[in-house]
């Protein structure tokens, strides 16, 4: 017999380029479904979140049934959530978006309902002013107003569905959790590390992305935080209504000045979620 | 349904429930770890918190904490932490992962609760001639005490869904009924396992919500509610 060659696959070490080299393919598909997941999960999220949102701000009544749901369903653990649409989708990547996208729910549902909730009374009444109809109130003023708070429930949402898929490996279909899991059980140390970084890279790149759209979408908070922002201060009015909004001045009791940023975190600017607290990170 | 039927009679066998696989077993395992847990992570994040709030630094620091907690999987953190010399110890994967992840919420709740304490009270307490210590002590900690313990009732929350998941590192806990479901192909007993887990976190996050509401002295309530 002759002797093992003396790699650092052979050693069995942590961080390992022959891994990378030799297993590029194995880690580029791992990488793609763990993206084709997460990506799914959260459009599909925001799909449903969207409308529920809308049909809560509408219908005050259903606003307490639809928070409450979405917050019982994000209680209930990763794993026991994949086993429970087990009997409905089987051992398939549907369980996994299925799951991911419910837990989106609250996040979405909760940030899109408090952005709309901070939509300026005086921005509302000049649309209806100049005879803005209710949609193109929406489309046109509320939704765009909303933008940064939902963004950051959106992208709370996304970094939490790309650690999360990882669970997935327990049906099979976790992306590089499915790759962490074999690495587990062959003690191979370089791809648990390597995956696991990976995953944390993914979740990263999603939320600068995220972070890119949101600029691009609200293109006068960029404007109002370089000029009129100073203006402002220095002519001692009262801010007009954008520049309020990027100066944080979204929460009701206009004492953000001095406050500190929510327990969430995602965004200094965001007012609380209609019952104050934020849910905790998703396991 | 022929799968709800098989759940059932999962559930309503009395050698599911007893013996050292049993449900009761799983249960108990789990609600110590929990527990181990959250009393620990306390201890590390909430003096810090109380310092760094009355202070008034640090506030970055808990936040950027949050948000990188988010991105890490937990599983991926049970698993480097199973292959390193720490895994050949028993639970000490599973302790050590959980309190790494439920200190962000402890520290960021505590901390914002400290900061939310009305200025004025800081100020008039300061006039009275009240030390440092005082201050945090009968001033800043039982106003901030609403957050600081909605902090802990994520943590615990978020606790119980990570100790499930310590079952797929070999742990205890009541995720190993599911885990090995799995292993058996039987999909009652990872349906049976789920509602168990499932039921498990929403009494939880029950028993802290009245506890809560309860346990908040009458001044003290509709604040951060």
């Amino acid at each position: 017999m002759t002797a093992p060659p003396d790699d650092c696959l052979a050693r069995n070490d942590w961080i390992c380029g022959d891994y990378l080299s030799t297993r590029r393919e194995i880690l580029l598909d791992a990488v793609v479904e763990h993206v084709q997941l997460t990506a799914t999960a959260v459009g599909l999220g925001l799909a449903v979140a969207v409308p529920l949102a809308l049909l809560a701000r509408r219908r005050r009544w259903t606003a307490g049934p639809v928070l409450g749901l979405t917050t019982v369903i994000y209680t209930i653990p990763s794993l026991a959530m994949f086993s429970l649409l087990l009997p409905l989708y089987g051992l398939s990547g549907t369980l996994v978006v299925v799951g991911l996208a419910l837990y989106s729910l609250t996040l979405l549902v909760r940030n899109l309902l408090a952005g709309l909730a901070g939509v300026p009374a005086e921005a509302e009444e000049a649309a209806r002013g100049m005879g803005y109809g209710p949609m193109r109130q929406l489309l046109t003023v509320e939704l765009p107003l909303a933008v940064p708070t939902a963004m950051a429930g959106l992208r709370i949402a996304t970094v939490s569905a790309v650690s999360l898929a990882t669970i997935g490996a327990i049906v099979g279909h976790g992306g590089l959790g499915n790759l962490i899991y074999a690495g587990m059980n062959s003690f191979f140390k370089a791809q648990v590390l390597t995956a696991s970084v990976l995953c944390v890279i993914i979740a990263v790149v999603f939320d600068v992305l995220l972070l890119g759209v949101e600029r691009l979408l609200t293109p006068w908070r960029r404007q109002s935080r370089r000029r009129s922002r100073p203006r402002v201060r220095t002519a001692g009015r009262k801010p007009p209504v954008t520049a309020g909004m990027a100066a944080g001045g979204t929460a009701p009791d206009g004492a953000s000045s001095h406050r500190p940023p929510p327990p969430d975190g995602a965004s200094s600017r965001r007012p609380p979620p209609p019952d104050g607290t934020a849910p905790g990170r998703r396991t | 349904m022929n799968t709800l039927s098989e759940v059932w009679s999962w559930l309503t066998t009395a050698a599911n429930w007893y013996g050292e696989n049993g449900v009761w077993n799983r249960l108990g395992q789990h609600l110590l770890l929990t527990v181990v847990c959250l009393v620990i992570s306390s201890l590390i994040a909430l003096p810090i918190a109380v310092t760094l709030g009355h202070l008034g630094r640090g506030g970055a620091l808990a936040v950027n904490l949050a948000n990188i907690g988010r991105a890490v999987p937990t599983f991926a953190v049970l698993v480097l932490l199973l292959l390193t010399p720490i895994g050949r110890h028993g639970e000490w994967p599973t302790v050590i992962a959980l309190v790494l992840f439920a200190i962000p919420p402890l520290l960021t709740n505590a901390y914002v609760g400290m900061r939310e304490v009305d200025q004025d009270v800081v100020r008039a307490a300061r006039g009275m001639g009240m030390t440092g210590t005082q201050l945090v002590r009968r001033v800043e900690v039982p106003l901030a005490f609403p957050l600081v313990l909605t902090g802990v009732r994520i943590a615990a929350v978020q606790l119980v869904a990570t100790a499930t998941l310590a079952a797929l590192v070999g742990g205890g806990g009541l995720g190993r009924i599911i885990t090995a479901g799995f292993n058996l192909a039987s999909t009652p007993q990872v349906v049976a396992g789920a509602l168990i887990v499932a039921v498990f976190a929403l009494l939880m996050e029950a028993a802290f919500e009245i506890g809560e509401r309860w346990g908040t002295p009458r001044w003290a309530r509709g604040r951060n509610r």
